[in-house]
């Protein structure tokens, strides 16, 4: 008996941190509302055209989300320090779009890196609607 | 005839084992330490400091270099690699315990000891001591695609996330 509460805590505790890209496209969506009440829903059109489109870097350089992660997201990517980048579409990497917190950590990096500003909620969930679109 | 013999071997054994403790073959340096830095572990320094590039030993940098790392986070060569406080503090203090200035093995003595007092350099590659050490490397090797950059030390030095820089185990690759 005692396993069992051990095993139901065990489960309940995983479950708290583990999410689906559906969950979190359902989160970003309140979060883009809140930002704009005109919002209608995300578009994969909108975030392959994000994910892509280069732009000028204040450091001089052209670059996009593309730029590591390769134009396809069922590529391995490479960071500037030559280490491998594990694909970004769930249809090759299931444990993409999974776990909130990191998601919410890379934006937030790679958002400065690349934009040099905060994404909004309209463009992480375009984005991850764009990566589950890839077949 | 056998005076001979004894002499020949006498000196066949002095000029092989002077090679191999130049090529650095023997573990224990000539004042019994390590040549080698130690196997350390940190759950949240593994995990955060390989994400964008390979898992540098403690033992490469002295405290203060660790700690302005540590501190710039927000750009750190030029990127975003920020973490919330707790983390980076923890982290901090592990490379700090670590650092080539509180570490007793010969490297990184070595590396210490050619960083002057007062610099503090972000980059391995910037100090005295590994720009001695790959003089023989030109910078076309470096730029190689298998390679990317000085700061790889892995894809040449297999042990290095492992704190093993020693020269049996390079293969430089093409």
């Amino acid at each position: 008996m005692r396993n069992i509460y051990i095993l139901l805590g065990i489960l309940f505790s995983v479950n708290a941190f583990a999410a689906t890209p559906q969950e979190l496209l359902k989160q970003y969506e309140v979060q883009a509302k809140q930002e704009n009440a005109a919002f209608t829903g995300f578009s994969a059109d909108a975030g392959a055209s994000f994910f892509r489109t280069e732009r000028a870097h204040s450091n001089g350089k052209q670059v996009s989300c593309a730029t590591c992660h390769t134009s396809d997201p069922r590529n391995q990517g490479k960071t500037r320090a030559n280490k491998v980048i594990e694909p970004m579409a769930p249809i090759v990497n299931a444990k993409r779009f999974t776990d909130p917190a990191k998601v919410e950590k890379w934006f937030g990096r790679n958002c400065k890196d690349v934009l040099e500003r905060a994404c909004t909620a309209k463009e992480k969930g375009d984005y991850i609607q764009f990566m589950l679109s890839v077949k | 005839m056998k005076k001979w013999l004894q002499f020949l071997v006498l000196i066949t054994s002095i000029t092989s084992t002077s090679a191999l403790l130049a090529s650095g073959g023997i573990g224990e340096g000539s004042e019994g330490r390590s040549s080698q830095m130690p196997p350390v572990m940190n759950a949240k320094w593994k995990a955060e400091c390989s994400g964008c590039h390979m898992l540098y030993h403690p033992g490469l940098l002295p405290e203060r270099s660790w700690k302005a790392v540590m501190a710039g986070l927000d750009k750190h060569f030029g990127e975003s690699a920020g973490l919330d406080a707790a983390t980076r503090d923890e982290i901090t203090s592990f490379l700090v315990l670590n650092s080539a200035d509180k570490s007793a093995n010969r490297r990184s003595s070595r590396i210490n000891q050619s960083i002057p007092t007062n610099s503090t350099p972000l980059r391995v590659s910037e100090t005295r001591y590994f720009i001695s050490k790959h003089d023989e490397i030109s910078a076309s090797t470096f730029k190689r695609k298998s390679v990317g950059s000085s700061a790889n030390c892995i894809a040449c030095h297999r042990g290095a996330e492992k704190g093993d820089f020693s020269e049996s185990q390079v293969r430089i690759p093409r």
